[in-house]
């Protein structure tokens, strides 16, 4: 009983982030969206009522009626069940190319952010070439080299998106390099790889989630509008992009397949920067003016 | 006094500042520049100066943070400079440090226990069970409780935080601590439980210690011997008693008198000192002190005076007669 009670007690500081974070309204609606997403893309068998690839070109451009609660498109193939389909595809390219930008971001950034002098000069200057490309042109340029497919996308984004990591861990370790509880463990005799792993890291982790939450929602956005150029996801993939794209010669005679499509992108990166930014008001201490 | 631990021999560290396009090296700020001094097992050695005057630097320098420019530092009968990366990870091992800061020498997002485990496990002393039972051990020895192991280092107050600092040190079983300022972050009352901790510590486990402040009272209470540093170099080294009741450096009598008396009504010369500490891009010749010296004389800026035993292992760096100041 006692011992249950010392547990209790004891906060980490990600508790307490997370206990401010409870606080923040929108960040909040941004995270039940995020986790509604979540839960259909895994669920979507279960949701969708008709299969996304399906054609039945007897149902073509249907009006949103109770079976096709959207409609349908061009081939027959309901709205919402493509919609549903369309969140795994979103979330796939969300979460891989941000996964491969922080493996690579993390450890550039890091070694550039510790070991400085030449190592700083070169991991820096390639940082900043990549930065001086616009995002999106850049995607572009790559995709066009690759050649379309949603696995090219995820490489793409993912050589897009590192380099604003890589900064942000520089930063960050060069400042947290030269903390007094970093120059203690030096004194016990650990190691750089333990030094790096174990105490410069866990302790840049706040701006790296806030980053890597708003890197998804441009990734999505991003893989969106790819797709809508056809550089990205190719049909028959249910991706929100390439439905819009597809809608695109009915937008008078059958508006809804530009409109819900749309919308669930709209929501998705809503929801993800609303979430990004509360975290940010909670884990960044250069933003905690209020 | 027992025999010497650590010996230090001609220790400079200068910085380079580096200027122009091509980072050339335009000058060096001496921050340490020539220290000589023996630190005897078992005994505290106080080392004093005003802000910037080298003494953090010098601790750096002896526990091989920061790189030396030149000199020997003899440990265990060997010089820690020449020493390659291994051996210097099972040497640290022996020297420990304790640092000024409280609130950013422990790892926010590691729990106490963690922060002292790591400790045991950098060197492979001890491991699962055993080594959570040494970590309770060493917080129940700096007057914590072992409940508190788990806790994170913003749950405690600043004397607490030392204490963590102090069982982190110790977890490896050093013959050496070096102290930087320990207490100068802490508030007065905290203080004295700290250093009485530090003291109780050294008489159990037979630590020496090498204290590093800016407080004279606190020096005199703790430490045996006394070192004052001026700008890079010691100016005087004495015995406590010897140090605060005969001191032979107008620096260091300048220092003493500057000390705050409890007793309102003592009179006593207070000795104002002029001017600034000089830049230690470019002391002064000489003598470092001359310029701001109430009784330098032509020699005082044209030789620089050695740092020698006027008996009893009173050393002074000073060409004045004692009888002239």
């Amino acid at each position: 009983m006692d011992k249950q009670n010392q547990e209790l007690e004891i906060y980490s500081p990600w508790r307490d982030a997370w206990r401010r974070l409870k606080k923040n309204k929108m960040a909040m609606v941004g995270l039940g969206v995020i986790g509604l997403l979540v839960i259909i893309a895994i669920f979507a068998p279960y949701i969708a009522p008709h299969d996304p690839l399906k054609v039945d070109l007897m149902n073509s451009l249907q009006p949103p009626s109770d079976e096709f609660p959207l409609g349908t498109d061009r081939l027959g193939r309901g709205i919402f069940s493509r919609i549903i389909y369309g969140a795994r595809i979103s979330l796939r390219v969300g979460l891989i190319t941000q996964s491969i930008a922080l493996v690579i971001g993390i450890t550039l950034g890091a070694l550039a952010g510790y070991y400085g002098g030449w190592v700083d000069e070169i991991i820096s200057y390639l940082i900043n070439v990549f930065l001086a490309f616009p995002f999106l042109l850049f995607a572009i340029a790559i995709m066009a080299t690759l050649g379309p497919g949603i696995n090219n996308v995820f490489l793409a984004l993912a050589i897009v998106s590192w380099p604003g990591l890589a900064r942000i861990v520089r930063g960050q370790v060069m400042s947290i390099r030269e903390e007094e509880y970093v120059e203690a463990v030096k004194s016990l005799g650990a190691n750089d790889v333990r030094i790096i792993f174990k105490h410069l890291i866990p302790n840049c982790m706040a701006p790296i989630i806030v980053t890597v939450t708003l890197g998804v929602a441009s990734a999505i956005l991003s893989e969106a509008g790819l797709s809508f150029l056809g550089l990205g996801a190719q049909p028959p993939t249910p991706s929100w992009g390439l439905m819009l794209s597809g809608g695109r010669s009915f937008i008078r005679s059958n508006p809804g397949m530009m409109i819900y499509p749309g919308l669930a992108i709209m929501i998705t990166v809503l929801g993800l920067n609303l979430f990004g930014d509360g975290l940010r008001d909670v884990l960044d201490p250069n933003m905690k003016d209020n | 006094m027992g025999e010497a631990l650590l010996e230090v021999k001609g220790l400079k560290k200068h910085f380079p500042i580096k200027g122009g396009i091509l980072s050339k090296t335009v000058n060096t700020v001496k921050a340490v520049d020539g220290l000589n001094f023996i630190v005897e097992e078992g005994e505290t050695l106080g080392l004093v100066g005003e802000s910037g005057c080298g003494k953090s630097t010098t601790g750096r320098v002896l526990l091989r943070l920061l790189e030396a420019t030149e000199g020997e530092v003899i440990f265990n009968n060997q010089n820690i400079f020449d020493l390659g990366k291994r051996e210097m990870r099972s040497l640290r091992r022996e020297m420990q440090m304790i640092f000024q800061d409280p609130y950013a020498s422990l790892n926010p997002r590691m729990t106490v226990g963690d922060i002292i485990g790591e400790a045991m496990a950098i060197h492979g002393l001890a491991k699962g069970k055993d080594k959570e039972r040494k970590v309770r051990e060493l917080l129940e020895k700096v007057g914590l409780t072992a409940q508190q192991m788990r806790r994170y280092p913003h749950e405690f107050s600043g004397g607490q935080r030392q204490r963590i600092g102090i069982a982190r040190a110790l977890a490896v079983d050093p013959k050496i601590i070096i102290c930087d300022e320990p207490v100068s972050a802490l508030d007065v009352s905290i203080q004295a439980q700290v250093i009485n901790l530090m003291e109780d510590l050294q008489e159990e486990l037979g630590l020496t210690y090498i204290f590093i402040a800016h407080d004279l009272s606190v020096v005199k209470h703790i430490s045996d011997r006394v070192a004052v540093m001026y700008l890079g170099k010691m100016v005087e080294l004495a015995d406590k008693e010897e140090l605060y009741s005969n001191s032979q450096h107008p620096y260091t009598k300048a220092l003493l008198s500057a000390i705050p008396l409890a007793d309102p009504t003592a009179n006593r010369e207070k000795i104002i000192l002029e001017g600034d500490v000089p830049s230690p891009i470019n002391p002064p010749s000489g003598c470092s002190f001359h310029p701001r010296c109430p009784f330098a004389k032509d020699i005082c800026s044209q030789e620089e005076p050695e740092f020698v035993d006027r008996g009893n292992g009173h050393f002074v760096a000073c060409h004045l007669d004692p009888e002239e100041i």
